[in-house]
This record gives structure tokens, sequence and C-alpha cells, in this order.
């Protein structure tokens, strides 16, 4: 128990770290991650033999990988969370409602899951990014409405287990308007499912994207997401291994930190195993 | 046992239909394909008759309508870039993904269940913990950056394995690595959840009253009973190692269809993105479709059922 | 006793902070149906546990005495119990819905433990599992071997799990609590099964079960469990006859045993609830339910005898 503690407070604190540089570390680190220096291109990291003014080295156009880095996390946070945010309020809808009235808004509701686990997500997103033109607001919306799926089937299970418990039926009873019933008696008691969820889908949101920017068609140059970093380092790192590795870390430590967090969540609210 | 087939059958060729016309709807009114054929230099004229020679200025339900018979009758359209057969690109590049896939899947499966079902059976202890940080480090990690990784370790360094192209069978090695340790943390933690609430169940009980060994008792009748949810889960990741093999085959330089698919987007060649769309949707239906059979034959309860 | 199958003494079972089974001296002799009678948490589902070697990881396992013929179980690695186990000691559990493999079929399972210890072909098992469901009473064997445990009713998946516990002919059969899960109706067609196996076989019975009903069907001896210890132990038809120790007194009181009770008699009830019972703990465990406790019984509840082969843990004289 003591070490799924630590794991989690360890989860906690990846991003409690991230998050803060993100919101604060434009400010502390005075390198302009845009600015090119190309006399200063590809200097290590400093405990690689660097120099100070670059302590996790430059980028093959010169830009200090720090700031790039801290902007970056900024990218990737934002990123996560709105595409969590946006495909759980659709997914979570589709669960419940199907969850709670059964019959044929259940077949329908199933139906449309089916669908979109058919349909591979790195193919539709790449397709919608590169016909609309990419950008930031595109990956997050593409993000929002591709990765619902997992909202709903939980919040389906959850709801189809509580629907029949007996405040819900309390309710219904006492004149309670559906709508009334679904905000009030499911929704809250599914909450604690769907945090976990949530959490997991952040992880994911922040791997996609950094998939489709290192595929090209993602979060577009010179933005540093941390993907488009990988991508464009990808050339140079027979030569410096620690160009894919420090951004590659950085992707690393944060999905693993956020996982830690969605795990310990699950225990500690005492969600259900296949949240 | 037939009519759990048939509707399967019916639900799976529904769900490809839907999927096509969300397909075909999706190059469509993205863009026109009609300029990105003709290119930045073209003229309004060499638009419009691009448009024409393409049926493009039909009406859409016309369009869709032609393409769906056509390509019942194995003809997929023409490739915008290639100036070939769809049908011709994909028949050549759909071996060497499935094979990608298979590779993939078969390494995973490999190394997942043994290590879930040891984590299992030492539930508990140093072992169980070790596998399920495992776990958890193959979940938080990129497989594009795996992927490099491995190619700079195992290609440059240690030069055992190649990293590009497919010049023999040792060409699949990597790639396959890297598509199984994305499905290697699911699998893992269900097999052994599996396993875990199988060696509590009565039956276990009986079986080791009747004084069976411990082989037996493990793996045969404690895995039998955990295998379903795992098979189904192994077919759900074989799809998605489809979608990801778009990414590992560019990173490795294989000719399958997720290069192709990548290559076709970015260029906007639709005929092929709409036929690689269908393509991986009817993959992943009939594997669904694969593992509940499988699941059924597994667990007889399920065959009366239906 | 010299031609006893199974010989306990002194039996003690924990699990973490609860003393599940605190000294408990059993002994089941050859043809004998030796019923372990007690509320549930009185632990005598842990004492069967305990002497087949089945009990859970993490719990603590300690005898003075723990012999099965001329085996002596305490020292006996887990491999050498498998051995003993499904061969010349059989047992039978609670719950026939779930006591079944699911994925494989009736015969398959009983095969399995049959050439498991006995080796032989596939030809000779069947016929010996065939033989056997004929015995415990399923009718058209043949067929019921190719069918899956999910086919088949409670009743049926009972008397299967029963065949398979005799499949190589055991000197002992543990049966737990055999026919709760089961219809009443049913019930008694399994006791009437188990004490003609035990007359056809003559096969040492150690019946585990909470109905003094069932005891009073087919008990030759008894044993009262109480809060990990027996608390009395006697022959059936003395324990009805003098119920000595007040738990048993009570339990006897509280239900109606056809036969054995008067029409006009008011039904009693046993006041509180079994207690868990820590380490450290002393004394009588059923004091504060007693209507007879003194303060002597917070020191200790000496073995006491009624009668030759009646025994009792209590201050109470006989």
């Amino acid at each position: 128990m003591r070490l799924r503690d630590l794991a989690t407070g360890l989860g906690a604190l990846i991003i409690a770290v991230t998050a803060l540089a993100a919101l604060f570390g434009p400010a502390l680190v005075h390198a302009d991650p845009f600015a090119q220096d190309l006399t200063h291109r590809l200097v290590p990291p400093v405990w690689m033999g660097g120099e100070p003014a670059h302590p996790f080295g430059t980028d093959q156009l010169g830009r200090d990988y720090l700031a790039r880095l801290v902007y970056g996390a900024r990218i990737s946070l934002l990123i996560g969370v709105s595409a969590a945010v946006t495909s759980g309020l659709i997914g979570t809808t589709l669960g419940v409602l199907g969850g709670f009235f059964g019959g044929w808004v259940d077949d329908v509701v199933m139906f449309v899951i089916t669908c979109r686990l058919s349909i591979p997500l790195i193919l539709v997103a790449l397709a919608v990014v590169s016909a609309v033109g990419s950008s930031l607001a595109v990956v997050v919306l593409t993000l929002g409405l591709l990765l619902w799926e997992r909202f709903a089937v939980v919040a389906r299970t959850t709801t189809m287990q509580i629907r029949n418990l007996d405040y819900v039926a309390a309710a219904q009873a006492a004149g309670a308007s559906r709508a009334h019933v679904l905000l009030r008696e499911v929704l809250p008691n599914i909450a604690h499912h769907l945090v976990v969820v949530a959490t997991l889908e952040v992880a994911l949101a922040i791997l996609l994207e950094a998939v489709l920017s290192f595929l090209g068609l993602g979060v577009p140059p010179p933005l540093p997401s941390w993907g488009l970093m990988i991508a464009e380092a990808k050339d140079y790192m027979f030569f410096s291994p620690w160009v894919i590795m420090v951004p590659g870390l950085a992707l690393f430590t944060l999905v693993l930190g956020i996982n830690l967090l969605g795990d310990g969540l699950r225990d500690l609210l005492g969600a259900s195993r296949d949240a | 046992m037939r009519r759990f087939v048939i509707r399967r059958v019916i639900l799976a060729a529904l769900v490809c239909l839907t999927v096509l016309v969300i397909s075909f709807s999706l190059t469509r009114v993205a863009g026109d394909p009609a300029m990105a054929v003709a290119g930045p230099q073209a003229t309004a004229e060499d638009i419009a008759l691009i448009r024409k020679n393409y049926g493009l200025d039909r009406p859409l339900p016309e369009q869709f309508l032609s393409w769906v018979g056509a390509a019942l009758q194995g003809d997929l359209g023409s490739s915008y870039l290639y100036r070939a057969p769809v049908a011709d690109l994909i028949r050549v590049r759909l071996p060497v993904t499935l094979t990608l896939g298979l590779v993939g899947i078969i390494f995973a499966v490999l190394i997942a269940l043994p290590l879930g079902i040891l984590a299992a059976v030492k539930e508990g202890t140093l072992l169980d913990r070790l596998v399920m940080l495992l776990a958890l480090l193959g979940q938080a990690m990129p497989s594009f950056w795996l992927a490099l990784l491995l190619i700079i370790e195992f290609g440059l360094r240690l030069q055992w394995l190649p990293i590009a192209g497919l010049d023999d069978w040792t060409g699949y090695i990597l790639p396959g690595l890297v598509l199984a340790f994305s499905a290697v943390p699911a699998l893992m933690r269900l097999t052994r959840s599996g396993m875990v609430d199988a060696l509590r169940s009565d039956y276990i009980r009986t079986a080791r009253a009747g004084g069976l060994s411990r082989a037996s008792i493990v793996l045969k009748h404690a895995l039998r009973n955990a295998a379903m949810p795992v098979v189904a889960i192994a077919a759900v990741q074989l799809g998605f190692m489809l979608g990801g093999s778009i990414v590992i085959e560019s990173i490795f330089n294989l000719p399958g269809v997720g290069y192709l698919a990548w290559e076709s987007i970015s260029k906007n060649d639709f005929p092929v993105v709409q036929a690689v769309v269908l393509l991986l949707a009817l993959i992943y239906v009939v594997l669904t479709l694969a593992a509940d059979m499988l699941n059924a034959v597994l667990d007889p309860r399920l065959r009366a059922a239906g | 006793m010299p031609d006893s199958v199974l010989e306990v003494g002194g039996l003690r079972v924990g699990f973490r902070a609860v003393e599940a089974v605190r000294g408990v001296d059993l002994a089941v002799a050859r043809g004998e149906t030796h019923c372990l009678v007690g509320e549930s948490g009185s632990g005598k589902s842990v004492t069967a546990l305990a002497v087949m070697g089945l009990l859970p990881r993490g719990a603590r396992r300690g005898a003075d005495r723990l012999r099965f013929g001329e085996a002596d179980l305490l020292g006996l690695s887990d491999r050498a119990m498998g051995r003993l186990r499904g061969d010349r000691i059989g047992m039978v559990f609670q719950e026939p819905m779930t006591s079944l493999n699911p994925a494989y079929t009736v015969g398959s399972q009983l095969t399995e433990v049959y050439r498991r210890h006995r080796g032989g072909s596939q030809r000779a098992a069947v016929d010996r599992a065939a033989e056997l469901l004929g015995r415990v009473g399923i009718s058209a064997p043949g067929r019921r071997l190719g069918q899956f445990p999910h086919q088949l009713s409670g009743g049926l998946r009972q008397r299967v799990m029963i065949a398979m516990a005799l499949m190589c002919g055991p000197e002992l059969l543990i049966a737990d609590e055999p026919t709760t899960a089961l219809d009443v109706t049913v019930q008694a067609s399994i006791l009437r099964l188990l004490a003609n196996l035990q007359a056809e076989m003559g096969l040492a019975l150690l019946l585990i079960t909470h109905d003094l009903g069932v005891v009073a069907r087919i008990a030759h001896r008894v044993s009262v469990m109480y809060a990990g210890q027996v608390v009395e132990t006697a022959p059936s038809a003395a324990l009805f006859a003098h119920p000595t120790h007040p738990y048993t007194r009570g339990l006897l009181a509280s239900v109606p045993v056809p036969g054995k009770v008067r029409r006009d008699e008011p039904l009693g009830s046993i006041p509180g609830t079994v207690p868990r019972i820590g380490p450290g703990f002393q004394g009588c465990s059923f004091r504060d339910r007693c209507p007879f406790a003194m303060p002597e019984c917070a020191i200790e509840a000496p073995l006491r005898q009624r009668a030759p082969g009646h025994a009792y843990l209590c201050q109470l004289p006989p």
C-alpha cells in the first residue's frame, strides 16, 4: 500500500513540476524558444560538456532546448487537458444516455461506439489535420472529437450498474424529472470513475499529439511541441543521440506521471478496474 | 451458434458501411480534391478538366454509389499521385503490413502472457511488482521514441539488426518489437488480473483438493478461464497496431499500407485514403468478429447464449 | 483411537489478527460419520481446509498431532500433500454452482483426477468415471460425461463433485456444508447418498454443517465448535439426549429438530454473536453469551468428561 502511495505522489509531483514549468517557465527561463542562433547549433547539454548559457543544449537551429521544453510543456498540457475535457463531455453524454435509457437508445450508442472503434485513430486524425490545415486548435478539436470512446464505455457501464439502485428509483418515484435524475443522482455517483478515465485520456491525448506532430501533421513548426522536436532532431540523432533524448524523456516522464496519478486515483476513489 | 454468427456478421457489415460513408464524406468535405491534384500552378480550366475527368463534378451521393459499385468489383479507383490503380498499390503493400502486425502480436503475446501469468502466480511479491512496473513504463513510452532509441542501440551501436527497408525477414524484428511494446502493457495487466481472479475461484480450489499438479492448475485450469478477455483484447490490440503501423513503417521505411496511408494523406491522394480507411476498418471489424468467435469456442457458456 | 483414520490434536490456525482455530481435537474412525457443527465464524471450514493443507497464503497453521492413517500431515510438503489429496482424502465443497471448471466437460475433469493419481489409459478412466456417476445416482452417465457444468442443475453438480472426490477410492471424505446451497428436497437425497456410499465403501466421513437436522440424520459422532474450539464432543444420540455445554444446550433449544423437540416447548435463542478471537485470549469464549457464566470462566474452561466418549469444555459439572 505504501508503495502505491509513493507512486501516486511521484505522479502528482511530476505533473505539478510540469504545470509550474508551463505556467512560470517562460518567465524564468530567459532564452527565447524561437530565437535561432546558427553559430551555436547542436550544443550538448551542460552535463555533457556544453555551455551554462544553454543548460539543456540547443537544437539544430541553435534554439535553446530548455526554453523549448518549457514552452512545449505548455502545449502538451493544454492539448491534453482540452482534448480530455471535450472528449469527456461527448463520451459521458453518450454513455450515460445509453446506459440509462437502454433499449434502442443503447443500441444506437453501442453502434456509434463500435463504429468509432473501427476507425484507426491516427488515420482519421491525420486526414482531418491534413485536410483542414494544422494548427493548435485543429489538433485539440480533432483529438477531442475522437478520444471519447473510453469515457462512453465507462459511463455506460457504471450508469447501468447504478440505474437499478434504490436511490435512483426513489428519485423517480418522488416525481423528479429525467434530467434531474441524470444530473443529480447518476452523474455524481459515476464521477469518480470518469475522473480516473479523464487522467488517462489526458496522457493518451498528449501521446497522440506527439505522434501527430512527429508525422508532421500535428502542431505546426516553429511551435515546440515535444513530438515535433523529436521529428526535427531525428536527422541528427546518429551523431548526437541526446537530441532526441531530451524531448523524449520529457514526454515519457510526463505521461508516466499522469499514469501514476491516474492509477493512484483509481485506488483512492475506488473506481472500477476497467476504467 | 449460427444465430450468434449471423448477428455478428450483420453488425460488422453495418459498421463497415458507416465507416465508408464517413471516410468518403471526410475526404470530400475537407477540401477540393481537384485543386489538390492540379497543384498550385494550375489554371481554372485545368482544375475544371480534372474535375470532369475524375467525376468530381457529379453530385456526392452519385459519386459515393459509383465508388461503392466499382469497389465491389475490385476497382478502388486510381491514385492521383502514382497514376496507378489503388487496388494494385494496396495489394503490393498489404502483405508487408499484415506480416508486421502478425509479428507484433506474436511478440506481444510471447512477452506479455508468461509475464502476466508469473505476476499472478507470485501475486504480491517483488516479482509481481517488477512486472507491473514494466507495464507502467511501457504504457508511458511513446512508440516512435522507442523506435528511434532501438534504432540507435541495436541498429547503429551494436549493429545487430537492420534499421530500414526489408532486405530479408530480419527487417521485421525491430519494428515488430516496437509494435509489440505498445500492446504488452495492456495484455500483461489483463492476463495478470484474469489469472488472479481465476486462481481465487472455487473450481481452482476443487482442482487443488483433487491433488492436481501446479502446472495443470495454473496452465490448464486457470489460464483457460483467464484467457477469454485476453483474446478479445489481443484482437483489439492488433487493430491498434494497424494504426500504429503508420508511424512505424515511416520510421523504418517499410513499404506497407501504413506508409502508403501517411503518404496519401499528406499529399491529398483521396482515392487512396478512402480505400485505406475502408481496408483498415474492415480488418478491424473482422478481427473483432474473430475474437468473438474465439471466445465462443473457449467459453461454452457463450455458445448457448448466442 | 486405534482405528481412527484421521486424528487431529491441538490444531491452531491464525490469519493476521484473528485466531480462527484455537486448539481443536478431532478423530474420525473408519466407517464413521463425524459431524462438525457450528455457526458461521466458528472455524469449522477452516479446520477442514487446515487438514487438507488448502489454507490461503498468509495463514498460520500449527498442531500437536495431525495424523492421517500412518502419515504425519504436519511435516508434509505441499507436493506430498497433493499426492494424498484427491487420492486417499477427498473433499467436497459448499458451492456446487462454482466448484466445477466451466471450460471443461464433466468427464474430462473426472478423468483428470483419476489419471493424475492412478495413471492408466483414458479409456479406463472414462469407464471409472461413468461407474462413479452411476454410483452417485446420476442417470445416463455416458451422456453426462460429455456435458459442461452449466448444463447441470445444482443437485447434479454436487453429485458430480462427490463422484470426483471418490474417483480414487479414498479412505476419508471431507464434506464442507455439501447441502447448504441446495434445495431442501435435494438435500435429503444427497445426505442419503452420502450415508449409502459410506456404508458401501467403508468411508470415514467428516461432515461439516451448521444444520442440526443434518446431524440428527446421519451423524455417528458430533463435535460442536464455537469460536475456534470444540466445546463438546459426543456420540450423536448422547448429544441430543444430554447436551451439556451451555452453547450446545442453547443451540438445541433454538433449533427445532424433528422428533427431538416437544411440541409445547418454546423456542429459545442465544443472544449476541460469535466473537472474533485475537491472540492472547483467555478463558471461555462463550462466557459473554452464557446464562451460567461465573468469574472463573474468564480464566479457563477445563476439559471435562460427562461419560466415556462424551467430553466438553466448561467450568460447570456434568
